[in-house]
């Protein structure tokens, strides 16, 4: 009954706006001005453009110093300032462009407005000045593509051999974590070896699974690279880490990685961000279904110390899961054969199934 | 090469078919026989270009009002992510439980959003009704090369639009894997259950799409190759013919490959093959698909997905650098300048396609290499806006609706156009791939400014379409809202971005990190409802002025391109007599020593002794 209402109080006012038109339409026809072209309208838009550019600008210059804070995310990774301090380069160089360009459109609209009597300067081109602008952009592009290159480069580069490695498995819709344990050696593990109890499909064949572990939370430690190696085992995620500035697919069939340096530890940023709850996330960036809005991470970032302290403490999947093992042990089929791309974790197959694309 | 086979010299409507006989044979005859104006041929079935033209039109703004409705239903939820929604429960039913928008269903939401204003608005409703209307009246032609091709390619346009608008009412809702369909999330109805039958019909309704937008491409670039009139050499075309051309063949290669990519997506969805598929663990079960890359499907999207952005954005460059010329009153600048930066554009857009997928973990050599094309693709399109700002320089400028939305389109090109800078650089775009910043700088860069573009051309062209004018105060008012908006809604989303929004997230509150900028989402929401209420305005003005608007005249803004020499309802055949030869290039505006402010095409230099410049004497 109200929707009725509603419906019909809105089909009211829309008559009452069509009968205003219709009315503004008619005394128009007969004061005259309603064939005119070109009138009082034209003035009122050329100074509505002016209006529209300073209001607008002070409007943006005003909202983006007062959202500037929070629109930072605190930074926590070497390569996250160097590739900040190239965002904001280029963010000043494009904010000169976007000011100097929408400056001239608004401005010479303005200006250049219709005046009686007047006729427009009939120039059709001027190749010297077609020859600048090109080249002058060009010029800061190749400036702007060199340093972009030389960062993406650098941060794509292989790990340091003193890297930390671990891996992250998505999944709709969480991530999974696991470690390479004492041998310092992620072990092999299979799709079609997963189930319930065996989340990551662990061959426990291999002995360099035998000590690797998992966990809920993911812990690294504070000054030192960490490789994140990366993979999916349904549909395509991504490991999105703001605060270090680390974005990569995960993808089924085809591990990735991506590794960086931590340089604030998680009690360092709760001091320096003043919030006690902080905590560094990692959020699924890439559509992935129902709860992709929801499915994250948190990695805490620990002093070197409490980081070899924590990972001495941590139980191997197969010490967590004696029948699992065991079951492995009664069963000598090794089933891995069948897909070897993508079943090994070590870097060279990585870079391989990467080259192979 | 130019004007070989056209029909002059009195031709009637009816010679236009007879001069592509031995292209479509009998075919052909069969139709000609029709040709009395039954009320089907002429109003459905039509064959002529102005008819389909109208409705490509009216078809996308069709579409385009049911995909702001979508995306103001998604807005709701994201500006609101507590408020209670059961008043939307009238509409979207089920999708509504206990009072909160269905998670899955928003995801459907913003696919349906992308798929729908990408391909038929902006692909089907600009180009489809400004190809198809502009190419033969410009070019000086009495139709397409194929009339019948033409009509095929509306009646292949409106039947994907079914298939897609009835996914919209399925059970199990329609495809929600993102516009992009990403497998093997679009591949696996058990990941998400818009994949299921909601996905089957947007790949059918997709090859569908592309089968008309081919039978289009292919009949554009012949008109303007083959049917230009006598004298309309390639160099005195009008930028929107260009623009169009340029369109017509990045969608002819393009789209083949988006189709090869739907097809094989359809093997691996329905026929056990792996192309897209491998190392799947879901619903409890290990799949048999082994070997595929589900990167292999990005590289052919984007192959297609990166033109298709330009498919978008070149013809409304070409109907702005129209306006901006008619309405300033002054030639373009640098004419053939723009055609170059055109062309620029159009081969590079080829090449740049993997900038979409930096981090996917394609190979990072390739990264650097897609980085350096992509952002040398910044150069034309820098070219570009500068001539448009020199075309204004010392105008006298007229500001009809047309012209303001021609100059808010080189206002929001250059601002989407810009932030291009920064996500084209691959080591930035770790950070902001996928978030807000690229949802604000697309929308401003292809979404908004080509729908400006489009209302441009509408504006501008609505007195040839319909033998009315569109009334411009509503049109003023119309412009003014929607540039506000436009800038409201996505300047805000860049901060957002920039502080790591990820795109397609149902809420925020789950995250520490992302739970800060509440308050700029809302605010969003609200400009994104006044943008969409503001558009209601040119619907009443639209359907309005096409049955009471006043009376046009025959060459209302002064101009001098060929469709003004028709008469102001122009028949089957545009021209009741002999098609008018060209004698100049189409930006003789406020030219000196002439009388008027304006010289058309069709106007010899013999006539035009006074204002003839040195190098034209010879040619009077």
């Amino acid at each position: 009954m109200i929707a009725l209402g509603i419906l019909l109080a809105l089909v009211l006012l829309l008559v009452v706006f069509g009968l205003l038109f219709r009315l503004q339409i008619l005394t128009s026809i007969f004061s005259g001005s309603y064939v005119r072209q070109i009138g009082l309208s034209n003035r009122v838009n050329a100074i509505l453009m002016l209006v529209f550019l300073v209001v607008g600008m002070a409007a943006f210059a005003y909202s983006f110093i007062d959202s500037f804070d929070k629109m930072n995310p605190p930074i926590a990774s070497v390569h996250g300032l160097h590739t900040e301090r190239l965002f904001w380069t280029t963010m000043i160089i494009i904010g000169i462009v976007f000011v100097l360009t929408q400056v001239a459109l608004f401005v010479y609209s303005y200006k250049y407005q219709y005046r009686e009597g007047r006729r427009a300067f009939f120039y059709s081109h001027n190749n010297k000045i077609e020859v600048i602008w090109t080249v002058i952009p060009a010029i800061v592009m190749s400036g702007l593509i060199f340093g972009g290159w030389k960062e993406w480069t650098n941060i794509m580069g292989p790990a340091p051999k003193e890297a930390v490695e671990l891996e992250v498995m998505g999944k709709q819709f969480n991530f999974l974590v696991r470690y390479p344990g004492r041998d310092n050696k992620l072990g092999r593990i299979n799709f079609r070896l997963i189930d319930a109890g065996n989340d990551f499909g662990f061959d426990l064949n291999d002995q360099k699974a035998l000590d690797d572990f998992t966990t809920t939370e993911i812990h690294i430690p504070k000054g030192v690279p960490v490789l994140m190696h990366i993979r999916s085992r349904d549909v395509l995620h991504a490991v999105y880490a703001p605060h270090f500035r680390v974005q990569m697919y995960a993808v089924p069939g085809m591990p990735t990685k991506f590794w960086f340096i931590p340089t604030k530890s998680t009690d360092e940023m709760r001091a320096q961000t003043g919030n006690p709850n902080f905590n560094y996330e990692i959020a699924c960036n890439q559509i992935c279904g129902k709860s992709h809005y929801a499915m994250k991470a948190t990695i805490i970032v620990d002093e070197p110390d409490d980081y070899v302290a924590w990972y001495s403490q941590q139980k191997s999947f197969a010490e967590q899961n004696p029948d699992i093992l065991a079951a492995f042990k009664n069963k000598k089929t090794p089933v891995i054969e069948e897909v070897p791309a993508a079943t090994s974790a070590a870097p060279a197959a990585t870079e391989k199934a990467q080259a192979a694309l | 090469m130019a004007a070989t086979n056209i029909p002059t010299g009195g031709a009637h409507a009816q010679e236009a078919p007879h001069v592509q006989h031995h292209a479509t044979g009998d075919h052909h005859d069969e139709h000609h026989d029709h040709h009395d104006q039954h009320w089907l041929s002429k109003y459905v079935f039509s064959q002529d270009h102005k008819w389909i033209a109208k409705q490509f039109l009216i078809s996308g703004i069709a579409w385009a009002f049911i995909g702001a409705t979508l995306s103001t239903l998604f807005r709701i939820q994201l500006g609101w992510p507590d408020a209670n929604l059961s008043w939307l429960e009238p509409i979207l039913g089920r999708w509504i439980d206990a009072g909160k928008l269905n998670p899955e269903f928003y995801l459907a939401l913003v696919t349906m959003h992308g798929t729908i204003m990408v391909f038929f608005v902006l692909t089907a409703g600009l180009s489809g009704t400004f190809s198809n209307f502009l190419i033969p009246l410009q070019v000086g032609a009495r139709d397409m090369a194929s009339g019948f091709m033409n009509m095929l390619s509306f009646w292949f346009f409106f039947l994907a639009g079914i298939v897609m608008f009835i996914s919209l009412f399925l059970e199990t809702g329609p495809a929600a894997a993102g516009w992009t369909i990403y497998p093997p999330l679009s591949a696996l109805p058990q990941a998400i259950p818009g994949s299921g039958t909601g996905q089957t019909m947007w790949l059918v309704s997709m090859a569908l799409f592309i089968v008309s937008q081919l039978l289009g491409g292919v009949n554009y670039i012949t008109t303007v190759i083959n049917l230009r009139t006598a004298g309309m050499s390639m160099a005195k075309l009008p930028l929107t013919i260009w623009s169009f051309f340029l369109t017509a063949i990045l969608g002819l290669l393009s789209f083949p490959v988006l189709f090869s990519a739907a097809l094989l997506l359809i093997f691996d969805r329905s026929f056990g093959t792996s192309f897209f598929l491998s190392d799947i663990y879901i619903g409890g079960e290990a799949l048999n698909h082994v070997g595929g890359s589900p990167i292999l499907f990005q590289h052919l999207f984007w192959f297609l997905g990166h033109p298709e952005v330009y498919i978008v954005i070149m013809p409304a460059m070409g109907i702005v650098s129209e306006v901006l010329a008619t309405n300033a009153r002054k030639p373009i600048f640098g004419y053939r300048a723009m055609i170059g930066s055109l062309i620029g554009i159009s081969l590079l857009s080829f090449v740049v396609w993997a900038h979409h997928m930096f981090v996917t973990g394609m190979n990072p050599f390739l990264g650097s290499v897609f980085m350096f094309l992509t952002l040398i693709i910044a150069v034309p399109s820098a070219v570009k806006t500068f001539n448009w700002l020199a075309t204004l320089w010392r105008g006298n400028i007229r500001f009809t609706s047309a012209m303001l939305f021609a100059i808010g389109f080189v206002s929001l090109f250059v601002s989407g156009g810009l932030t291009g800078i920064i996500l084209g650089n691959a080591a930035l775009d770790i950070q902001m791939h996928n978030t807000y910043f690229v949802v604000a700088h697309f929308h401003l860069v292809m979404g908004s400014s080509a729908f400006f573009g489009m209302f441009a051309g509408v504006y501008h062209w609505f007195p040839k379409m319909f033998g009315r004018m569109m009334d411009e105060k509503l049109g003023y008012v119309h412009f003014w809202l929607t540039i506000l908006a436009a800038y409201l809604v996505f300047i805000p989303m860049h901060y957002v971005g920039i502080a790591g929004f990820p795109r397609r997230y149902y809420a925020y509150t789950a995250y520490e990190t992302f739970n800060q900028f509440g308050n700029l989402n809302t605010f969003i929401s609200i400009a994104a409802i006044m943008a969409f209420f503001a558009q209601f305005i040119f619907l009443f003005n639209f359907v309005y002025s096409i049955f009471r608007g006043r009376r046009a005249t025959e060459n209302p803004w002064g101009s001098t391109t060929l469709e003004w020499t028709t008469p102001i309802e122009p028949g089957h055949g545009n021209w009741p007599g002999a098609i008018p030869a060209v004698y100049r290039w189409p930006y003789d505006y406020s030219k000196p020593g002439a009388p008027e402010d304006f010289i058309p095409q069709h106007v010899p230099y013999s006539q035009t002794v006074s204002s003839n410049l040195p190098y034209e004497k010879e040619m009077e």
